[in-house]
């Protein structure tokens, strides 16, 4: 269905046996001139897994998800992806941004703009089409194809955006904040369709918050992360999310695990600011 | 009818309307003969007749061929070059110099050298205006390339497309707006160097025209051609506004 890679930069991996990890950070540091930003962060996702990151400002959250797409080089240690290290962008690895406005194409219209991960791809033509009215019924964008992003509402940018990243087909999606910016009900009901649309396919998620309960909401795992590690390591903390899915809005957010988790988070970051 | 004089913008005329009356009543009232000033019923008579008999409109099409021959090629070579600095920072510092020591030369200053080279004619005419166009639209579109939303190119990257795939479907896209509104200004630029050019040397086009009804002490036809090349400038804005609102209506709506 899709062509080869032509382009070098594309890694080209074979999956690998279903148990190893996907991801695995060993003992990765960064430094951006004389700051190191993160320092000895070791941590590995399971295929499928839904990972949260929460940490204050300047904590290294969206420099992780560079690492990720291979964008940027670790200084030390290494990022694995399959037990290979990372070396650039992969077709099969996608991002949502924050700010959906500056994310998406004014020029194209909400189809053109799933377009262009297919044309990324070098998906036919002649099937790009059919593919983009999937994707967009898939977030609930089908009646809104021939409009333009600067006609569409927050929420639905947003929605705009995740079918772009949904056109990849990602084994690893990343998410940098992609609800920080939409009210708290349109926040919820992205969050439940989101989860919904990434259990179906299986998709391993590292996901960036600043909102505790939206980590432990979404989240299989939650690591929190520590600014200015110093010598120790950028890893402060490590979550276990062990309620139960599908989650609900509010039976979950009820649910004693829930409130005992919420209640661990924010002493964590009570004790770290 | 109301509203219709409101879209008309009835304010605006106001003024002028007033002004052009007063003065045709008191050059009707107190008649002058004079080499400066006419009549402004005088000087719609003129142009009436300068249309009528088609020659402001070979005047209009010399001037404008040598004004758009000029854009197409001083604007294209800056638009290149515009569109290279943008995007190769090395290029850019590599030129800088060279731009700052030559853009500050006046245009006209270029008329005697041209007409050394070239001769009288179009040749000439153009030779100096692409050399006016090239600076602002080498300037502006450098700075609409530099100027993409990183954000676009980071999604670009993530993609994995090429370099070349980058500028395609990107860069080139994203800045086209802001290009455009520097065709625009160019396009004013170039109707000016046009007319001035005629005006100060070359033997055609409105410029000449205009420069003859005033040694020939014809004042009504040197206002009517002056009246004439602000309406071309006029007509010319206005039609490219009115594109550049029709073609990136969706691109100008979230990059005021």
């Amino acid at each position: 269905m899709h062509a080869l890679p032509r382009t070098q930069h594309l890694q080209v991996v074979t999956p690998a046996q279903t148990d190893a990890p996907l991801i695995v950070f060993d003992q990765v540091a960064l430094d951006f001139g004389a700051v190191r930003v993160i320092n000895r962060l070791s941590f590995s996702m399971r295929r499928g897994e839904f990972v949260c990151v929460i940490g204050p400002s300047g904590c290294g959250k969206t420099t992780l998800l560079r690492l990720l797409t291979g964008l940027v080089k670790p200084s030390a240690g290494e990022v694995r992806r399959h037990g290979a290290p990372i070396t650039g962008p992969a077709r099969d690895v996608a991002i949502v941004f924050q700010d959906y406005a500056k994310a998406l194409l004014p020029w194209r219209s909400v189809a053109g703009n799933v377009s262009l991960a297919l044309e990324a791809a070098h998906v036919a033509k002649s099937e790009r089409a059919d593919r983009i009215r999937h994707l967009l019924a898939k977030v609930g964008l089908a009646q809104h194809a021939d409009k333009y992003p600067g006609q569409l509402s927050g929420g639905m940018q947003q929605r705009l955006q995740i079918a772009r990243c949904l056109a990849q087909e990602p084994a690893l999606l990343l998410m940098d904040e992609p609800f920080g910016a939409l009210d708290a009900m349109t926040r919820q009901t992205l969050q439940d369709e989101m989860l919904q649309l990434v259990q179906e396919s299986g998709t391993t998620v590292l996901f960036i918050t600043h909102d505790l309960e939206e980590a432990i909401y979404l989240g299989d795992t939650v690591l929190a992360l520590r600014a200015a590690p110093g010598e120790g390591s950028s890893l402060a903390q490590t979550f276990e999310v062990t309620l139960p899915r599908p989650r609900d809005q509010l039976s979950t957010r009820e649910e004693p695990e829930f409130l005992r988790l919420r209640r661990a988070a924010f002493d964590h970051v009570k004790d770290t600011h | 009818m109301r509203a219709l004089l409101d879209r008309l913008g009835w304010r605006g005329w106001v003024l002028p309307v007033t002004l052009l009356a007063l003065a045709e009543a008191a050059m009707r009232i107190n008649p002058v003969e004079s080499d400066a000033l006419a009549r402004p019923t005088d000087v719609l008579n003129a142009m009436a007749q300068a249309i009528a008999n088609g020659s402001v409109l070979s005047l209009s099409a010399q001037t404008l061929a040598a004004a758009l021959a000029g854009l197409a090629l001083g604007g294209g070579l800056g638009l290149a070059a515009g569109i290279w600095f943008g995007l190769s920072r090395a290029a850019a510092d590599a030129a800088s110099l060279s731009i700052e020591l030559l853009r500050p030369v006046p245009s006209v200053a270029l008329i005697p050298l041209s007409m050394l080279v070239f001769g009288f004619g179009f040749r000439m005419e153009i030779a100096v205006i692409a050399f006016t166009c090239f600076w602002p639209m080498l300037l502006l579109s450098q700075a609409a390339v530099r100027n993409v939303e990183p954000r676009l190119l980071e999604v670009a990257r993530v993609l994995g497309f090429a370099w070349w795939e980058r500028v395609l479907k990107l860069v080139l896209p994203a800045a086209l707006p802001r290009i455009f509104v520097a065709f625009r200004l160019c396009v004013g630029i170039a109707l000016v160097v046009a007319v001035t050019t005629e005006i100060a040397a070359n033997p055609q086009g409105l410029g000449y025209a205009l420069m003859n009804a005033q040694q020939s002490l014809r004042p009504d036809l040197m206002f009517a051609m002056l009246l004439w090349i602000g309406l071309l400038g006029w007509g010319l804005g206005a039609g490219l506004l009115w594109l550049q609102r029709t073609w990136f209506r969706h691109s100008l709506a979230q990059q005021p």
